[in-house]
């Protein structure tokens, strides 16, 4: 078992290695930060020409992930596409690959400030979305309790090894991002340590999931 | 220099203090004499901008008493904006500037017009330029004056070098000769060691041990340098010195790391003649006139010949009058370095490894910087570069593979023709978007320091600048800690806005300031000496001190000597140890560490990580190693070269230097904030994605290139398992041995990711939640 099962708001959760949050119960996967596409904006701002492998990694992942899982709902808490624009330029290849694992799958895709409104990809589109007690959205927002959350990519480090960490206390989960070409907020940030209770943990992503007190 | 300036190259190699600056310039002034001359004459290139400006004072001083019409002013990254534009605008008769700043300069439109009437280029230092790929961004500048200003005459000056032909195809245009002009050497330099009453530590450099000697030192010299090999030895030094200096001796700092108005300040200081003494680094490594220094000290082994060399050339800018050195070894193992330098010196033996091709990263920069002069033709382009020394060899597929870099990034997939950064129209290559020039001018350069943030004394003005430290170490403090710069101790208050805000806290032990320190490999001539010196019987010319402990491992354990591989095997403090005493040099015994790391991970022993230093390599780990053999079998050896070189640190940082110099990731500037956590992320991700989706990349194709040469030094381990023939030894004692114990004390430990680290991480994450009461 390299993923952390855990109860949260009376629910099972379970966070995976990958950076991926599954509901066992309801087969739903929730995933944030993709930002897919990055590249591509980068080069069309006349930017430095990075390589334009990220998106089909972070699929590779995700696909593994819903396979792993047999998920059957699927939430990107938001900035899935690094703008608007990246949603459109994805390569066809790439958007036909994100299509087939949208088939046979609720799909949400929640707004984010990179990519307020990726429409022509089919899904449901929404700001937030409330399933039971657990409200999903890409900012978490203060005083919230049962919040699912983006944003931020949290990362902490442990023996001297920083990694992309979930961020967990009674009333909120901040995911860490899932896209490959994405940096990190150490969680000591101000922003981070005013929105998590002192009890906080960190789960921290990589070969397997590692569990410490939140760093602060 | 008159009877020889109209040959189109000619290197001069003189000792230092020769006047052999001023030389390189008479041509210039004989030719200026006239004041018929419009615009720029000549430009003086050198690696510092301390140099730059000296240059432009003591050739102010004879041209001004001579009345003659001459203008001369330096450029550098400290000059001013206003000054910068006038210069482009207007240029002096003689530009006095850095390859940096050359490099900048020939990025704007109006380059052809600049450099239109240049005739002279003289080329200061250009031993030290041709150490690293400034000199290889510098012909390539050099190509393109030649382009601008046809005819172009360049002059090249060096201090001592072991191969002077080498050197000069090294400078001139390709394939024109270029005719070396040795100088007369001069006396024998006086060099010894210093002798202290107290012995130098088992470990650790800096030579705090040696102040009261070297103190007495400077009281009997007139003005002295005392060189470290790196600034935070030199920052302790310093500050260890002060404390002691009871007679309230005038004595400086200058390293690279301290602010500029500090640095000027010493600089000042001694052209003045006020100061006793200076504590530096090799930001005053080169021919700059300090006067009257009459004494070089070198703290710390010199790790190469040549440079030691050059160093001692500083003292005594009299021609005729030999110059006084002393060195000071920082710990017992550097007595015996010290000693085989010293040999070697007298011998006149100097060290020198062949240089490589000119590397395709610093192609790949002035392609694009070549971009923002304006649009140009590949054919043309192509005919240039391999004009230049570096590159006479390069073939026109690999220049292609730079230039597609360069216009597309060069990749598998081709995702970027839409968005290509250059596009050709009728023929010629232009930027597709001209406001990128303002990205590639910023990213000019190839020295890679890492992040460095400004630290400023809090005031009510607005604080003082004080220097630089480095991002990582930045990150490791907390308010309340104290650490040292430019000599004094300081209190860290608060990161703001990429400022290190510091109040002063005088008297406090201070954490120490870690700034990377260029790591030189001692040179292959040095270690076999050192070997040398191990094979003889008893050591009368050591001191007792260390005579006694190179007795006692001898005693305890071996000495390594030059045909056989000796191991030791020990534990200490839990964990398991072994020393590999393979005298590759740094670079090579570290990567001995990488691959032996591997293969012991592969063998279930747990390795956690490991040290380097010049001599030996010191791998600690959850289990011992019983049976050598398998490690070093050659074949695996080389096996595990090809497959490490797919994922290790060094290869990383390796990839990132490559990245940047070629235009590929931007350079972060301190004052400029990053826009946002998301757009920055680490270019470990960029290597590992290329890894996997792209592995004939050109940037990893270069990554390679470069880790074979300088970090990786694989040539050094090659060498190394030649000489042992497979003749190995392993040692298992039950504790740390005489010789092994100065490596626990080395910095640079690189940690092995692996299942010995896994295995630790679980642990720590447990003992944290039991602890918080959580499990």
């Amino acid at each position: 078992m390299n993923w952390h099962d855990f109860t949260f708001c009376g629910h099972r959760l379970r966070a995976l290695p990958s950076g991926a949050l599954f509901w066992p119960d309801e087969r739903l996967l929730c995933v944030s930060d993709l930002h897919l596409g990055k590249s591509d904006r980068l080069a069309r701002r006349g930017g430095a020409l990075l390589p334009p492998y990220e998106t089909r990694e972070t699929l590779t992942r995700l696909d593994a992930d819903l396979a792993a899982t047999g998920a059957l709902q699927v939430i990107c808490l938001g900035d899935s596409f690094d703008d608007d624009m990246a949603a459109e330029a994805l390569a066809e290849e790439e958007t036909l690959w994100l299509l087939r694992m949208m088939a046979g799958r609720g799909w949400t895709w929640i707004a984010g400030n990179h990519d307020p409104a990726p429409m022509a990809l089919g899904g449901e589109h929404r700001a937030e979305i409330h399933l039971g007690p657990l409200t999903f959205r890409h900012i978490a927002e203060a005083g919230a309790a049962g919040e699912v959350s983006g944003h931020y990519h949290p990362k902490a480090s442990l023996a001297g090894k920083s990694r992309p960490c979930f961020l967990i206390d009674a009333a909120r989960i901040i995911l860490p991002a899932y896209g490959t070409y994405t940096g990190g907020l150490r969680s000591h940030d101000a922003s981070l340590t005013a929105l998590m209770a002192p009890t906080a943990l960190a789960i921290l992503t990589g070969p397997r999931c590692l569990v410490r007190p939140m760093p602060r | 220099m008159i009877d020889r300036s109209d040959e189109p190259a000619l290197l001069l190699i003189a000792p230092t203090g020769g006047g052999k600056t001023l030389a390189g310039f008479l041509p210039t002034l004989a030719e200026l004499a006239d004041g018929r001359h419009r615009g720029l004459h000549t430009l003086y290139i050198s690696p510092l901008k301390a140099l730059a400006a000296d240059i432009r004072r003591n050739l102010r001083t004879p041209v001004e008493g001579a009345g003659l019409p001459i203008r001369i002013e330096d450029r550098t990254g400290d000059t001013t904006y206003t000054q910068r534009r006038r210069q482009r605008a207007d240029p002096p008769h003689i530009l006095l500037t850095t390859p940096e700043s050359l490099a900048l300069l020939l990025s704007y439109e109006d380059a052809p017009r600049i450099f239109v009437g240049l005739r002279r280029v003289i080329v200061d230092e250009i031993h030290a330029l041709a150490e690293s790929k400034r000199g290889d961004q510098l012909m390539l500048g050099l190509s393109r004056l030649e382009t601008l200003a046809p005819g172009l005459r360049r002059v090249g000056l060096s201090a001592t070098v072991e191969d002077p032909p080498a050197l000069a195809r090294f400078l001139a245009r390709n394939p024109d000769p270029c005719p070396v002009l040795l100088a007369d050497p001069g006396p024998e330099p006086d060099i010894s060691m210093l002798v202290t009453e107290e012995p130098p530590p088992w470990s650790g450099g800096g030579g705090r041990y040696a102040i009261p000697a070297i103190l007495e030192e400077v009281k009997r010299h007139r003005t002295t340098l005392i060189f470290h090999n790196t600034r935070a030895q030199a920052e302790i030094f310093f500050h260890a010195l002060w404390l002691q200096n009871s007679d309230d001796l005038p004595i400086g700092i200058h390293h690279g790391s301290l602010a500029r108005e500090q640095r000027e300040r010493v600089e000042q200081a001694m052209v003045e003649g006020r100061l006793r003494a200076v504590v530096c680094t090799g930001s005053l490594d080169l021919g700059i006139d300090w006067g009257d220094v009459d004494l070089v000290i070198q703290v710390g082994a010199p790790k190469n010949v040549k440079r030691l060399v050059q160093r001692i050339g500083r003292a005594n800018h009299r021609y005729n009058a030999p110059s006084k050195a002393l060195l000071v070894p920082a710990n017992r193992f550097e007595v015996v370095e010290c000693q085989a330098a010293l040999d070697a010196v007298r011998e006149h033996d100097l060290d020198g490894e062949p240089r490589g091709p000119g590397p395709r990263d610093v192609l790949c920069q002035h392609i694009l910087a070549t971009a923002c002069a304006g649009p140009f033709e590949a054919d043309r382009l192509y005919a240039e570069v391999i004009t230049a020394g570096p590159y006479s060899a390069l073939s026109r597929p690999a220049f292609d593979a730079c230039l597609d870099f360069a216009a597309t990034g060069g990749y598998a997939l081709r995702a970027y023709d839409r968005w290509q950064r250059l596009m050709q129209v009728g023929g010629r290559w232009q930027l597709r978007d001209p406001r990128a020039a303002t990205v590639i001018r910023q990213n000019l350069g190839t020295i890679i320091d890492t992040e460095l943030l400004k630290v400023r004394l809090n005031n009510r003005f607005g604080g003082v600048p004080l220097g630089e430290v480095e991002e990582d170490f930045a990150a490791s403090l907390t308010p309340g800690d104290t650490f040292l710069i430019g000599g004094e101790v300081v209190r860290y208050e608060s990161l703001q806005e990429m400022t290190v805000q510091v109040s002063r806290q005088p008297g406090r032990d201070p954490r120490v300031a870690v700034f990377m320190g260029t790591k030189f490999s001692t040179s292959t001539l040095l270690t076999h000496r050192i070997l040398d010196i191990f094979r003889a019987p008893s050591w009368p010319e050591l001191p007792r001190h260390t005579a006694e402990w190179l007795a006692l491992q001898r005693d305890v354990s071996r000495l390594p000597t030059e045909d056989r591989l000796l191991l030791e095997s020990f534990p200490y403090d839990g964990r398991e140890h072994l020393a590999i005493y393979g005298f590759a040099g740094r670079n090579g015994q570290q990567t001995l560490g990488l691959l032996l790391t591997k293969r012991m991970e592969e063998m279930g022993l747990a390795p956690l990580g490991f040290v380097a230093t010049d001599y030996a390599t010191l791998i600690w780990g959850l289990e011992p190693v019983t049976d050598p053999a398998p490690l070093f079998d050659p074949d695996l050896l080389r096996q595990g070269l090809e497959t490490w070189l797919q994922g290790n640190t060094v290869m990383k940082r390796t990839f990132r230097n490559v990245a940047i110099v070629a235009g590929l990731i931007e350079r972060s500037h301190q004052g400029r904030r990053k826009t946002g956590r998301q757009a920055s992320f680490s270019s470990d991700i960029l290597y590992d994605t290329l890894r996997k989706y792209d592995p004939d990349h050109l940037m990893l194709k270069i990554t390679r290139e470069e880790a074979m040469r300088g970090m990786v030094d694989f040539g050094r381990i090659e060498a190394m398992l030649a000489r042992i023939g497979g003749r190995i030894d392993l040692i298992r004692r039950d504790r740390v041995t005489p010789l092994a114990a100065p490596m626990f004390f080395e910095p640079g430990k690189i940690p092995v990711e692996g299942a010995g680290r896994e295995r630790l991480m679980s642990v720590a994450a447990e003992r944290l939640m039991q602890e918080a009461g959580l499990a």
